[in-house]
Parts: structure tokens; C-alpha cells; sequence
């Protein structure tokens, strides 16, 4: 198991470098740092002796040698001109907006997809099955930003149970000063209802679907066949020996997804004005911030990277197979 | 005086688009305490949806339309779910073909053992891992304390059938029905796999129903053979007379295609052709397009099952 984890963990580490490095080569190609630091208003020579004090004339490796460094042990991502900031002070002060409307969202998932997808499963000719999966297909075809608006109507406009702008009251967690959270208070809860409904409108259909059909083939094998014969109860067969065989592929799926989802947040934190990382990144490419854009970028990679892990390591301890032969 | 287990003019159909198929077809045996029968039969005969029926198993979309099947003096084939799964896996225990695919690939073995006991017994969980222990020891598992602890990945097909053999064994059923033990072992390992499961029949008095489709292997373990066609019990009769002595020429057929049943030198007999699928089976006896016998009569009239010689019951015109 230590193997394992271990294993993981250097591939991580593997991927967040290689992500890294594309991101450097970006900014390399595309960033001016000596602008991102003092702005438009120096003459020429003044910027060849900036540029050379930052080295920025030494070969590529070397630079990226220093932004690897710098990011590891300073936790240096750069300075937006934008917000005249270091990047990562920046991103931590949207983060938490954002990390909180995709564990809201990942929440709403597995609450409802888990006991709907299995039901469809065990009952596929009911009324409520038939009337899940048609729903669901319709689910798919429909865009975030119209389920978003119609929602906004719905629930703000027309009934106005539910606000639909913004996190509401937040509390700043352990004096840190960047870290807001909206879970703690009646008013940050309401506001993140509407939110995180419209983003599980996305994914929810196809885990519903997944989790229906993962456990209707796993109904169908010998061990399923061999528990019957044992004797043991419905009740055991179906949520012991066909749910825990149902939940490992489902896992995997989950732990991509929820990652894909913080780079998806995009389009809802547009719609609600939700100040996280989505919202940042629309406003950095507005005012074209690449320092802060790649920064970004390196940032959700790393939070991809890390549910991933987490995820694949939670995997392994469910799936007793993994532990063998560390692959899957 | 009644019998273990009776099987009487069982009919188990399918429901397909198209209509219903019969699998089984008037199908009737019986098994003593401590008697070994073996259901043999080419691939697709109904031996597997037989054995199923016993304990109201048939995968979907199957049903038992006509007969019934007696246990102990009762009438189980009327019992209902919860009535049934006090018979499965506690009084007549099954054991599947395939050992890779029969355990739950997340469980250890142990669990799975403690389960089964659990679901038929009100005992603790260590009188049941006790329990466990001791069945692992009797099918000859080396180190059974560890295997316990193990999952069925970490053993090899042999052992997971030794640990499949245990699990039919905790609740010392009276009846186990084997569907095709050995079929996916190995050739030195299906030997020893057979040799304990007739030994531990005798020792533990319980009845075998033995599914197979190589007749040397239920020579050499039953007491009685039925003999499988299309859906139907073609021959059923004493082990021995069955295999010297067959009056089915499908039954005389599959014995002249074992190895080392005729004489050296002489040529093995393969019965040509194959058995009919549900959906064409020719009218008359089901047999008829294969056999070197065949008259007007085979083609025209169904053969019914009846006494021939030397206690073997026989469905033929022409014996
Ligand atoms: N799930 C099923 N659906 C439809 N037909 C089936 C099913 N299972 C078995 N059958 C039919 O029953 C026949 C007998 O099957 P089976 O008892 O498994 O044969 P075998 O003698 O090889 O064990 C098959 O040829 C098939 O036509
Ligand atoms: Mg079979």
C-alpha cells in the first residue's frame, strides 16, 4: 500500500512539473514581466538593464530552473499588474469561492445520483426509473447558463426564495485574511444553493446514468449469481456486494470530473457573479494579465492533479486488486 | 417412503421476444440421502438451468411452468423468497463452474465465509470465522488461518474452488449441486478437486448432484447417471450399467467417444452432427437426425422414458 501511494505521489509530482513547464514556456513566449513590474512608462535602455537583473537573458532552462524554485519554496507564481499583487495572493483569495461551489456541487452529485442511479438499477421498469432517465437526457442536452438563468428566474425573480448574486455574508476562517467561507453562515449557505444547483445539472445526469449502468452489469455476473445462492438477503446482495463493485469505476470517474469541474466553473461564476478563480480568469483575460493567467492555470492543474491523487489513492483502498499490481 | 430431493415432470420455459422456449422438458429424478447423481450432456442440454431450478435460480427471463420439486417432504418449488433462502446455501449448497468469477473480487475470503453463516445462523462472528477455519482445514487449504485474510486474487483457480467447496460446506447442507467443478481447472488439479468432493460427501452424508458433460469424471463418483438431450432426460439409470452397458444410442455415442473405452487401435466415435437449439428442435425423438437407428417411427412419435434392462430407463423406439 505504501508502494502505492507512494508511486502515486511521484507521478504527481511528474505531471505538475511537466504542467509547469508548458506553463513557463508560455509566459516566456507571450509575458513581459518587465512591464508586469513597472508598467509602460520607462525608456528602452532602462528595460534592457531590468530584463538583465532578472535575468531574463539567461538560457531557458536555467529560468525555468529559478521559476520551479521560486514556486516551490517562496510559493512565487508571479505579480499581477492587475491587482498589483503577488499571483498566488491573488488566486488564494478567489480560491476558496470556488472550492467551496465545486464541493457544494460534488456534494449535490453524490447525494442524489447515488440512491437514484442504484434505484434505476434494481427497478429499471418503474415509473420514477423511466421518468429519471428521460429527465436526465434532457439534463445533458441543456447548456449551464440556461439552466443557470432559468433557475435565477424561477427561485430569485418569481418566488425570490433564493438570492442569486454573489456569496452573502462570509467569515474570515483562522484569521488568515484571505481565506472566506460562505459555510458558516445562514446567508453564505443560501447563496451558494443556487450556484451549486445549476453546475450539478451538468455532471449529475451522467453520473445518474453511470452508476445505473455500472450496477445493472455488475447484477448481471457470477458472484452476484454465487450471493443468491448463498442464501444472504436482497437487502445484502444489492447495497454489500453489488454496491461496493458498482462504486470503484464510479470513483475514478468522479475524482476526473470533479477535478475537470474547477476549470468549469467559468460560466456559472459568471452567471452569479461568484468572485472565484473563474471569475478572476474571465478578468485577467480581459485585461490581458498573462502573469496571472499562468498562474492560474498552474494552479487548477495542481488542484486537478491533487483530487486526482487523493482520489486514486482512495481507490486503492477500496480496491483490493490496485494494492497488487499498483495499476488499474 | 419419500425421498431427499424429487424432481417430478419438471417444465422450465424462457420468456423471449419472440415466444416462450422450453429448456426443460418434463424432466423427473430423484436423490436419496447420501446417493450421488450425475446430469450429464452435451453444452446447452439443461443441465445448468436443471441444477438452478432446485433452488429457484433460473436467470432471467426463466420459470418453472409446469412440475414440481420436493425437499425433505415439502413442496419448495411453492415457497416463497424468504422460505427459499433458508434452503439456498444452508440446506442444498451449489458450487459454480468457474471459481475465477464466483467469489466478489472485493471481499476476503473470510468475509464472504462469515456472511454466509450469518445470513442462516444466529452465532457470533468469531464462533463463525471458527467455523470457517475449521471447513477451510477439511477442504485441504494450506495455511487456512491466512487464506482467511486473503482476497480470491491473491489464489490460484485450485484454491479458490477448495475455498468455494468450504463455503458450500458451513452450514453441512444435505444436498450440494456441483454445475461443471472442474471444467475450467486444470487437467492434474480437476482429479484431486473431484477425489475431495467424494470424500467429503461420504463423511459428511450429504447427496450430490453432480453436472458435468465428460461422463468419465461422474463414472468414477456417482452411484446414478442421467443422461441430458435437448431439454429432456434421454437415459437415467445404476452408474455402471449406464457406462458398460447404454441403451440410448446418444448415450452409446458419448461413451464411445472417451478416450480409453474401446479397445486400443480402434478409432474413437464422434457423433456427427450437433444438438438441435431450442428454437429448431425436430419432431419425433430430438435425437433423430443424428442417429445411425433412425426409422419412420423416430421422426413421427416423441419416445417416452421407460424401462429397458438392467434398471436403465431409456427414451428410444428402437431398444
Ligand atoms: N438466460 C437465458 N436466456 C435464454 N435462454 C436460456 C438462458 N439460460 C439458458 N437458456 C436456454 O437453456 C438451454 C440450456 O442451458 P443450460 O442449462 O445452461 O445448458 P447446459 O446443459 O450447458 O448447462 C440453453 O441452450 C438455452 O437455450
Ligand atoms: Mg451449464
Amino acid at each position: 500500500m505504501f508502494a502505492f501511494i507512494a508511486r502515486r505521489i511521484i507521478q504527481a509530482i511528474l505531471v505538475m512539473l511537466v504542467i509547469s513547464l508548458v506553463g513557463f514556456s508560455i509566459k516566456d513566449q507571450i509575458g513581459d514581466p518587465v512591464r508586469d513590474l513597472v508598467g509602460e512608462r520607462v525608456t528602452p535602455a532602462e528595460r534592457a538593464e531590468i530584463a538583465e537583473k532578472m535575468g531574463l537573458n539567461d538560457p531557458f532552462f536555467t529560468q525555468y530552473y529559478r521559476f520551479v524554485k521560486n514556486a516551490v519554496t517562496k510559493g512565487d507564481l508571479g505579480r499581477s499588474f492587475l491587482y498589483n499583487k503577488p499571483n498566488l495572493e491573488v488566486i488564494l483569495h478567489h480560491a476558496p469561492a470556488t472550492i467551496e461551489l465545486v464541493f457544494g456541487t460534488a456534494l449535490i452529485i453524490i447525494v442524489i445520483s447515488l440512491p437514484l442511479g442504484v434505484y434505476c438499477a434494481l427497478r429499471p421498469r418503474t415509473f420514477l426509473s423511466r421518468f429519471t432517465m428521460s429527465f436526465s437526457t434532457l439534463g445533458v442536452s441543456m447548456p449551464v447558463y440556461l439552466t443557470a438563468i432559468l433557475l435565477i428566474f424561477l427561485f430569485a425573480i418569481h418566488w425570490q426564495v433564493l438570492p442569486s448574486y454573489g456569496r452573502g455574508d462570509t467569515i474570515d476562517l483562522f484569521g488568515l485574511g484571505w481565506w472566506s467561507t460562505g459555510l458558516l453562515t445562514i446567508d453564505g449557505l443560501r447563496h451558494l444553493i443556487l450556484p451549486c444547483v445549476s453546475l450539478s445539472t451538468l455532471m449529475l445526469p451522467l453520473f445518474i446514468r453511470l452508476i445505473r449502468s455500472e450496477m445493472m452489469e455488475v447484477l448481471e455476473t457470477e458472484y452476484i449469481k454465487y450471493a443468491w445462492a448463498k442464501g444472504l438477503s436482497p437487502a445484502r446482495v444489492w447495497m454489500v456486494h453489488a454496491f461496493k463493485n458498482t462504486l470503484l469505476p464510479v470513483i475514478t470517474v468522479f475524482g476526473v470530473q470533479i477535478g475537470i469541474m474547477f476549470a468549469f466553473t467559468l460560466l456559472t461564476e459568471l452567471v452569479f457573479q461568484w468572485p472565484g478563480m473563474g471569475f478572476m480568469f474571465l478578468e485577467a483575460v480581459h485585461r490581458a494579465d498573462i502573469s496571472l493567467l499562468i498562474a492560474y492555470l498552474v494552479v487548477v492543474a495542481c488542484l486537478f492533479v491533487v483530487v486526482n491523487t487523493v482520489v486514486d489513492i482512495l481507490y486503492g483502498f477500496i480496491n483490493p486488486t490496485v494494492r497488487i499490481t499498483g495499476t488499474k | 417412503m419419500s425421498h431427499l430431493l424429487e424432481v417430478k415432470n419438471l417444465e422450465v420455459k424462457f420468456a423471449l421476444r419472440f415466444g416462450d422456449i422450453t429448456a426443460i422438458n418434463d424432466v423427473s429424478f430423484t436423490l436419496d440421502k447420501r446417493e450421488r447423481l450425475g446430469l450429464v450432456g452435451e453444452s446447452g442440454a439443461g443441465k445448468s438451468v436443471t441444477g438452478f431450478s432446485i433452488i429457484n435460480l433460473i436467470s432471467k427471463p426463466g420459470f418453472i411452468s409446469k412440475g414440481s420439486i420436493w425437499f425433505e417432504g415439502n413442496e419448495i418449488s411453492k415457497y416463497n423468497d424468504a422460505q427459499m433462502r433458508e434452503i439456498r446455501g444452508n440446506r442444498i449448497a451449489m458450487i459454480f463452474q468457474d471459481p475465477m468469477m464466483t467469489l466478489n473480487p472485493v471481499f476476503t475470503i473470510g468475509f464472504q465465509m462469515v456472511e454466509t453463516l450469518l445470513a442462516h445462523r444466529n452465532i457470533s462472528r468469531a464462533e463463525a470465522r471458527a467455523i470457517a477455519l475449521e471447513k477451510l482445514k477439511k477442504v485441504h487449504i494450506p495455511s487456512p488461518e491466512q487464506r482467511l485474510d486473503q482476497y480470491p486474487h491473491e489464489l490460484s483457480g485450485g484454491m479458490r474452488q477448495r475455498v468455494i467447496i468450504a463455503i458450500s460446506l458451513l452450514s453441512d447442507p444435505a444436498i450440494i449441486i456441483a454445475d461443471e467443478p472442474t471444467t475450467a481447472l486444470d487437467v492434474t488439479i480437476q482429479a484431486e478437486i473431484m477425489d475431495l468432493l467424494q470424500e467429503l460427501c461420504e463423511t459428511d452424508n450429504m447427496g450430490l448432484i453432480l453436472i458435468t458433460h465428460d461422463l468419465g469424471v461422474v463414472s468414477q463418483v456417482t452411484q446414478k447417471i442421467a443422461v441430458m438431450y435437448a431439454g429432456k432426460i434421454i437415459e437415467f439409470g445404476p452408474t455402471d450399467q449406464v457406462v458398460h452397458n447404454p441403451v440410448h444410442p446418444y448415450t452409446i455415442g458419448l461413451i464411445g467417444s472417451i478416450p480409453g473405452s474401446i479397445p486400443p487401435g480402434q478409432d474413437l466415435k464422434q457423433i456427427p452432427g450437433m444438438m438441435p437449439t431450442l428454437t429448431d428442435i425436430p419432431p419425433g425423438c430430438a435425437f433423430n437426425p443424428r442417429c445411425e437407428l433412425k426409422q419412420d417411427i423416430c421422426t413421427r412419435e416423441t419416445p417416452v422414458l421407460m424401462e429397458k434392462q438392467n434398471g436403465i430407463m431409456a427414451a428410444c423406439h428402437m431398444k
